[in-house]
């Protein structure tokens, strides 16, 4: 079961094989067994998991015609990255500034997955209000890579990975602002993916850099990541930048050959940046694609170097404003003495956040202040859309494009800690697509040094996550790397 | 453009985050690699590219001016640190 695909549990629990209650507490009993080595989850509540599985399980007695039980994610269960609002949980976003926080409200992606009829598992540990690549800025300590404990998962959604990973969890919901749903998926072996801009609704979900911030889904396959895109994508009014367009589904195109298909190599994804491990293991992946019938083609995104700098001043910008909500007077940490209203500000988020969530308020707030605005916020702005007509370019000649996800695979606890700028540069593959609002994914293509997994990246055209997903799924028909899981953890 | 102390602590100010002096110290040289980092921004040429605030280009969408949202005031001030008779509560402001 625990290995099983989201389509496996659906006919499982449609055939009364397994109820609702019995898999959630399979994986809650796991969940209890080796969260206290990998620290993936934050929150769980073994009482409330089974008072909605017990509800998936009588709305399915009451009858398949039903809207929610003819679901096919019905009873299925699911753990939240904790930047999600689940009301009556606590949603802390990995910081001491709502250690303590429980919502009055759900997010738009919590109710679409409750409507499906799906069940909530807990809430996954992350970096600190989403700012970080390795889960080691968390207020509640790193999560450990279940393929290694001395590594990193990545980040920022590494609960969500190490939790897949180690199969506590069969899917998860993940939030990618410059590669955190790709990078981790990518350092844990598992497949993740961040829509077009605009396609699933950012309400209730804590911002961190609002232009670039889109939730998405991480699961073992392609397969499964297309049934919970399809879940949790659609049209919300509560979202001011919510997409309103047909609902799809996402999984249509799911067996279409691949012949014919142009893949767009990027000349700087292939560069010196990318360790030989990881190259060799792409390149097997894209022969493997060869043999499907696609074609390969050379393309440039001469820009790209830019991305990463030019994230380091828009995200802050965005964070900066964002983030001066939490002063310690309607909800979160207040600090527990202070002289007068500007004194208990400074203290509450001084104390409230941790030392990255900070550098960037500080940047932010910096190159957003008198006299640098135009030399950094603007300037930045516009290589943004320099970058994005970089790919509107390679999209003539290709239909995806496809590179390595992260340059390395996964890191050691701390080796890049020290130092912010490298730290920032483990997400050179990945941040282009968010500030271009372009769809990608992440997928397992094999293994690197130390047997650590590698994934391979596919960027869509804008609104072009069906393609992607046929790509990722035709290729794990061929392949099993999507369904390894690391040893010593059955 | 390099940050020295006293910008640093301008900045800190501006931000609302209260920096001790030893912090303030290794804050100053994180800062600074960091903008020494995004400088690179400055030489690339962007004579009449227009800004991109948005990865998608859409106008703010509008909507008729209907009460939408129902009373949860104890609901949110359930959660707030301190309040009293519907009021959040902060230090005395004006004297």
């Amino acid at each position: 079961m625990i290995n099983a695909s989201l389509k496996e549990l659906s006919a499982a629990l449609a055939q009364r094989k397994i109820s609702a209650v019995e898999l959630a507490t399979l994986f809650l009993n796991r969940i209890e067994r080796m969260n206290p080595t990998l620290n993936a989850f934050i929150t769980t509540d073994r009482d409330k998991t089974l008072a909605q599985a017990r509800c998936a399980d009588e709305m399915r007695k009451v009858g398949a015609d039903d809207a929610a039980a003819a679901s096919s994610l019905h009873g299925i269960p699911l753990a939240h990255k904790d930047i999600f609002c689940t009301q009556g949980w606590r949603t802390t976003c990995g910081s001491k500034m709502l250690a303590n926080f429980i919502s009055p409200y759900d997010a738009h992606v919590v109710e679409r997955f409750a409507a499906a009829g799906m069940v909530t598992l807990g809430k996954l540990n992350m970096d600190e209000f989403a700012m970080g690549s390795s889960n080691e800025t968390s207020f509640f300590g790193a999560v450990k890579n279940p393929w290694d404990v001395s590594r990193v998962p990545g980040g920022s959604s590494g609960g969500s990975a190490a939790a897949i990973a180690a199969r506590l969890a069969p899917a998860a919901t993940g939030t990618d602002t410059g590669g955190s749903i790709r990078q981790p998926a990518a350092l844990c072996g598992l497949t993740g993916l961040k829509p077009t801009y605009g396609v699933v609704s950012r309400y209730g979900m804590i911002a961190f850099a609002s232009s670039l911030d889109q939730a998405g889904p991480m699961a073992k396959s392609a397969e499964d990541c297309a049934l919970l895109l399809t879940a949790m994508a659609g049209f919300d009014t509560r979202d001011s930048t919510s997409l309103e367009r047909p609902a799809e589904d996402y999984s249509r195109d799911l067996n279409q050959p691949l012949t014919g298909l142009k893949i767009g190599l990027p000349k700087e994804f292939f560069g010196a940046g990318m360790d030989n491990d990881v190259r060799a293991v792409v390149e097997a992946a894209l022969d493997e694609y060869r043999k499907l019938g696609a074609t390969t083609v050379a393309v440039s995104l001469p820009n790209s170097e830019l991305s990463v700098p030019a994230y380091y001043v828009i995200a802050p910008a965005e964070a900066s404003s964002n983030l001066s909500r939490f002063d310690g007077v309607r909800y979160g940490y207040r600090a527990p003495d202070y002289g007068d209203l500007a004194d208990m500000y400074s203290k509450t988020r001084a104390q409230g956040f941790g030392a990255e969530v900070k550098r960037r308020i500080l940047i932010g707030t910096y190159v957003l202040s008198h006299g640098y605005y135009d030399a950094y916020y603007l300037q930045a702005q516009k290589i943004r859309r320099l970058i994005a007509a970089d790919f509107t370019e390679a999209f003539k000649q290709c239909d995806v494009i496809m590179g390595p996800t992260s340059p390395s695979v996964a890191f050691a606890f701390g080796a890049k800690n020290a130092d912010p700028v490298q730290m920032y540069l483990s997400d050179i593959y990945t941040i282009s697509t968010n500030l271009a609002g372009l769809p990608g994914m992440s997928l397992p293509c094999g293994f690197g040094n130390n047997n650590m997994p590698v994934g391979l990246q596919i960027i869509g055209r804008w609104f072009d996550e069906t393609k992607m997903l046929n790509a990722a799924h035709q290729y794990q028909q061929v392949t099993d790397w999507h369904s390894r899981m690391p040893e010593g953890l059955a | 453009m390099s940050l020295n102390q006293e910008g640093v602590g301008r900045i800190a100010r501006l931000a609302r985050i209260e920096l001790s002096a030893a912090e303030s110290a290794a804050t100053q040289d994180q800062l600074n690699d960091i903008l020494g980092f995004i400088a690179r921004l400055q030489a690339v040429d962007t004579t009449g590219i227009e800004p991109m605030a948005h990865a998608v280009d859409v106008v703010q969408r509008l909507r008729p001016d209907f009460i939408t949202e129902t009373d949860r005031r104890a609901d949110f001030q359930a959660i707030a640190p301190e309040v009293e008779g519907g009021l959040y509560l902060v230090p005395k402001v004006i004297e």
